[in-house]
């Protein structure tokens, strides 16, 4: 039997399938749009198509919108599945795990594939993929594009904390006619500043591995790279973290 | 409920806005609490006292008014409610745990200010608090900055006398502490023109003992294996403590822990076996904030013990009742309090040393360390909390909260991955 797992995130969807071996054989995405239940339900479709029918498969179901996924037979946290993710990705461990998503960045301590502690940003969008959005989205570019932009930019830092101001702040350089590459700089380095600090915070030792939509960006690597010391690795499969986890746990489960 | 209208329009109230709040209370504590299977049949004297909040002890401070009595309204419990007994007033805690008063306060206060202190002020001032307008005077303490102000915007409206605690643990310090009782003991002989001897202040002495031992008794059954009483419902008796006469504080909570003691005896619990036991940690929770509670407790997991000023701090240790002469019992009053472990105090090494006993003596799965949003001195002693309990590898979480319910659900994916943690 086959083990789905499933991450309804703030941003996106995921769905991956592992065959009995744990082969990862399934994996899409789509976006969460207003509601998860729809998310959830487009997952269904897709995996249906690919003849993982959730009805007859092990499913657990994680991330934000995880009540909303009626053909879980579980539910589990993001962050433990994101260590399991990170663990079937990266190994057993002790590492520690960055996840920027879509509404929270979550530090996760990893020791023996399992959490060992972890911190999560408070009531506030700092430094989350959400941040990038809205600031990339005032400079009408996409979040990626971004990032890659600001890797040839300097010299500008953004001090506002909140995302509202921070628009505004971003507005504001927009208008004194700066370099959008300047200003993209900026926005990276504000959401590079405050996961550090987040880090060093959990008091997170390296190896680090990045998790969540932005994996894949060499531009958001390289400065926590640099600013932590170690590497930041990730794996082209980082975004399905949270949803590999889930699909690991409905292993476990199908075997009993 | 019975009519109270007409004694909360002469307690010059603010009706319309205080029917809001009557409106929703009852409400939050039935979801919160009345939800719960198998509570304990003793509780209905706490669900009754809930249920009348703002009328029941109101109106018996005011017969005690009516007959020539003083009420003290008290926030803190480094206050010795043993003078106040003593000199013939009675003490009463004050409103100040619900979002509900906290724009109130904010017109006042800086927004950077906890909300326990923001709903304190703000229930005064939009006078929807019956407590905050019978109190004759009320007794602060310099436990924090944000107080110490407070004090001040308060006694604008109504007597306060503040007593200053000493913020170390030196000698030199319980002296002075022993000094401030001998002034609060000024303070209240002149406000109740009564006397403290030394036959009064040891009868309160015992009075208030015994209601600390009817309280300890209760959490002591909350140790045991088999879990007689949630968190919530441990959490209210303590809350309700705090506004209570205390003999019938004490028969009540007596009442209660004989229940508990037999349902334990007879392997009565009211959570499944195997479920993970949460020490709580941190700032005071002050009703009806259940916050923490509900959402612990209907994630799956079991508060077993508060290491809080609404928790072990209000009822550990006895003063010494021995003493027979004034300067005697001065001194053992002091000699307790401070053996409570606050923020306020640097160092404060014996909070943690409590931590980690309590969280034996409970057999603590994991510890949740709370604290309420800008209280600055247990956000930062967080640190030195967080370091301890994982040397003794004891799993720890940190939240950081206030009284709105719009973090909930972030709370409770910290709390569920914290207890998939535990196992």
């Amino acid at each position: 039997m086959a083990a789905i797992g499933i991450d309804i995130g703030s941003t996106s969807a995921k769905a991956v399938v592992l065959d009995d071996g744990g082969t990862l054989v399934f994996k899409c995405i789509r976006p969460t749009g207003w509601s998860s239940a729809e998310a959830a339900d487009g997952l269904r479709g897709e995996l249906a198509s690919a003849g993982f029918d959730p009805a007859g498969h092990a499913c657990v179901a994680t991330g934000y919108g995880r009540l909303n996924v009626p053909y879980a037979g579980k539910l589990v946290t993001e962050i433990t599945c994101h260590a399991r993710g990170a663990a079937y990705l990266f190994g057993e461990g002790p590492f520690t795990v960055i996840d920027i998503g879509g509404q929270d960045t979550k530090i996760i301590s990893v020791a023996g594939g399992r959490v060992s502690d972890f911190i999560m940003n408070d009531k506030c969008s700092a430094g989350t993929g959400r941040f990038l959005e809205i600031m990339a989205n005032s400079m009408g570019q996409s979040p990626a594009a971004l990032i890659e932009l600001a890797r040839q930019g300097s010299g500008v830092s953004i001090s506002s904390l909140c995302t509202v101001f921070a628009e505004s702040e971003v507005i504001s350089l927009i208008g004194q006619g700066k370099a959008r590459a300047d200003i993209a700089f900026g926005i990276v380095e504000s959401i590079v500043d405050k996961v550090c600090a987040q880090c060093h915070r959990a008091g997170g030792s390296g190896p680090f591995y990045l998790t969540g939509g932005l994996c894949e960006c060499p531009g958001l690597l390289e400065p926590l790279s640099r600013r932590l010391r170690s590497d930041v690795n990730t794996s082209p499969l980082g975004r399905y973290a949270g949803a590999i986890g889930a699909a690991v746990t409905a292993g476990t489960i199908g075997k009993g | 409920m019975a009519d109270y209208r007409k004694m909360w329009e002469e307690l010059g109230m603010d009706l319309e806005s205080h029917d809001t709040l009557c409106a929703v209370l009852p409400v939050a504590f039935g979801d919160t609490y009345l939800s719960q299977e198998n509570r304990p049949e003793n509780m209905a004297f706490y669900d009754f006292v809930v249920s009348e909040i703002h009328g029941v002890r109101p109106s018996e401070l005011i017969e005690h008014q009516k007959k020539g009595g003083k009420v003290l309204g008290t926030f803190c419990v480094y206050v010795p409610d043993e003078v106040a007994v003593a000199a013939g007033a009675v003490v009463t805690g004050l409103c100040g745990g619900s979002q509900f008063w906290v724009p109130g306060g904010e017109k006042v206060l800086p927004k950077n200010t906890c909300s326990l202190i923001k709903a304190s002020v703000g229930a005064r001032l939009d006078r929807t608090c019956p407590f905050f307008r019978i109190a004759d005077m009320y007794i602060g303490e310099t436990t924090c900055d944000g107080k110490k102000k407070a004090w001040e915007i308060l006694a604008e409206d109504v007597p306060v006398h503040v007593m200053d605690l000493p913020q170390m643990k030196r000698p030199q310090d319980y002296t002075k502490w022993a000094d401030e009782i001998r002034i609060f003991i000024g303070v209240v002989e002149k406000l109740t023109g009564g006397k403290v001897t030394a036959e009064s202040l040891g009868a309160a002495i015992r009075l208030i003992n015994n209601k600390r031992r009817a309280l300890a008794r209760v959490y002591e059954c909350r140790k045991s294996e088999v879990i007689p009483i949630s968190g919530k419902d441990g959490l209210l008796m303590t809350q309700i403590a705090f506004f209570d006469d205390p003999a019938r504080c004490a028969e009540m909570a007596n009442k209660l822990a004989d229940e508990l003691e037999k349902r334990i005896k007879d392997g009565v619990s009211v959570f499944p076996k195997g479920t993970k036991r949460i020490l709580l940690t941190g700032t005071p929770l002050a009703i009806p904030n259940w916050k923490l509670h509900h959402l612990i407790e209907t994630s799956g997991a079991a508060v077993v013990c508060e290491e809080m000023c609404t928790g072990t701090r209000y009822f550990e240790h006895l003063v010494d009742e021995s003493q027979t002469t004034l300067d005697g019992q001065v001194d053992a009053l002091a000699a307790r309090y401070m053996k409570n472990n606050c923020a306020c105090f640097t160092p404060n090494t014996g909070r943690i040393d409590d931590i980690l006993r309590l969280a034996r003596e409970y057999k603590a799965d994991g510890v949740i360390n709370t604290n309420l949003k800008f209280c600055g001195l247990y956000d930062t002693e967080s640190r030195s909390v967080m370091r301890a309990l994982k040397d003794a590898g004891i799993p720890a979480l940190n939240i950081e909260t206030d009284y709105t319910d719009t973090d909930a659900e972030q709370l409770r994916t910290r709390i569920q991955a914290f207890l998939e943690l535990l196992g």
